[in-house]
């Protein structure tokens, strides 16, 4: 059974499970996922958290476990890494466009405000709503928003 | 012989961090505004991250199947082996403060050295944990300038803060054969190479705080060896009180 499915598969099966705290981004687009492959029949999926105290990693490694399972797939393990540690480097300009689409300000060095583009932001504080997020405002269009931290 | 002396080593570092972050979470829903409630929570998160890393390698080492929550809830308090600042009570806001402040310097110096460890878990775990340090001692420091430079009232409550908890910092810096035992094995770190790094950061952020540095003339020692202040037991009855009351209750 485990054989017939093709790692590409499990790839597109690891795309379809949200981050549970911002589910416009799934766990591969995060940058979560780290390696798929098969140890003969076994499959190994190595993950990374991306805070060491985000509450949502085991929720995600809970939500990879039963899509796995809904799809027949019971010979598997997965792994956590710990290093190379996160980085929101990992993530593509695909994913960052989700962000910003989704109201939330991409990682960056320069932070722009997802509602209107402008560069003229403030921080109101480095810690938000998760771990992973700083609270910012728009002096232009005075919107509050989140950054995605750039680590 | 050596694995008992880094499960000793690696439980001291992930006792540190299980305190300060049952600490840190005895601000939640008490903050000062909103923002810094979230602020504090969110650093108390990146604590128990950090003690679950550093308590579950310690449990391996240590085997027969003793686990991450075995050891931060079925511990006394002459078994923690965190340094004793950590322990030290929230008080007012710039107390809260001048603890992280002091804290987030040593911990910037120390995980950085620790990225350098021959033993890879350890290495591993400092080279997640620093990233989350750089922004815990932007903020306390930042916090620092605001309130030492900031009115008269939060200047005065910031330099009792300072004055009150330089007693425990030079605990921080203690080598016990432990530490030194680790250090020679390309593990652990040379705190005392260290030291000279903290007081420059420290005095130079004091310096723009318009804040002094005080004497060294009292220092207080022996949270390695589980010698602790009065406050850790009450912290450790408030923590510990679900599974000493429900031993091995679960979610």
């Amino acid at each position: 059974m485990v054989k017939e499915v093709s790692i590409d598969a499990i790839w597109e099966l690891l795309k379809t499970v949200p981050d549970p705290e911002i589910p416009a981004v799934s766990v591969v687009d995060l940058g979560i996922v780290r390696n798929v492959g098969f140890n003969n029949d076994q499959l190994n999926i190595t993950i990374t958290p991306t805070y060491s105290g985000c509450p949502a990693f085991t929720f995600m490694k809970e939500e990879i476990t039963r899509h796995l399972e809904l799809e027949g797939i019971t010979n598997y393990q997965i792994n956590t890494l710990l290093a190379p540690p996160w980085t929101t480097d990992w993530m593509s300009d695909e994913v960052k466009a989700k962000l910003k689409e989704a109201g939330i300000a991409p990682p960056s060095h320069e932070v722009i405000c997802p509602q209107c583009d402008s560069k003229k932001v403030q921080v109101v504080s480095e810690f938000g709503s998760t771990a992973c997020k700083a609270l910012y405002k728009c002096n232009e269009c005075s919107e509050i928003f989140h950054h995605f931290k750039q680590i | 012989m050596i694995k008992d002396l880094l499960y000793k080593y690696v439980l001291a570092l992930g006792d540190d961090a299980l305190i300060l972050g049952q600490r840190l979470s005895q601000w939640a829903y008490k903050g000062p505004f909103l923002e810094e409630d979230i602020a504090l929570s969110n650093i108390s998160l990146d604590m128990f991250g950090r003690a679950n890393l550093l308590l579950e390698y310690a449990a391996t080492l240590k085997g027969n199947g003793v686990t991450a929550d075995n050891l931060a809830f079925k511990r006394n308090e002459r078994q923690f082996t965190n340094h004793i600042l950590f322990e030290r009570p929230n008080g007012n806001f710039a107390d809260t403060m001048v603890r992280q402040f002091f804290l987030d310097t040593f911990y910037k110096l120390f995980l950085q050295k620790l990225t350098e460890s021959k033993d890879e878990q350890l290495s591993a775990i400092a080279q997640k944990s620093i990233k989350e340090t750089t922004y815990h001692l932007r903020h306390s420091s930042k916090w620092i300038i605001r309130l030492g430079d900031g009115t008269a009232e939060s200047h005065a409550k910031v330099q009792s803060a300072i004055d009150s908890l330089w007693m425990f910092t030079n605990e921080l810096f203690e080598m016990n054969d432990v530490d030194n035992e680790m250090v020679r094995q390309k593990i652990g770190v040379n705190c005392l190479s260290i030291k000279s790094e903290w007081d420059k950061i420290i005095d130079e952020v004091l310096a723009e705080a318009t804040l002094k540095r005080p004497e060294d003339i009292q220092i207080i020692t022996g949270g390695r060896e589980g010698i602790h202040t009065e406050h850790l037991g009450h912290l450790l009855s408030d923590m510990q009180y679900l599974q000493r009351a429900y031993p091995d209750a679960k979610w």
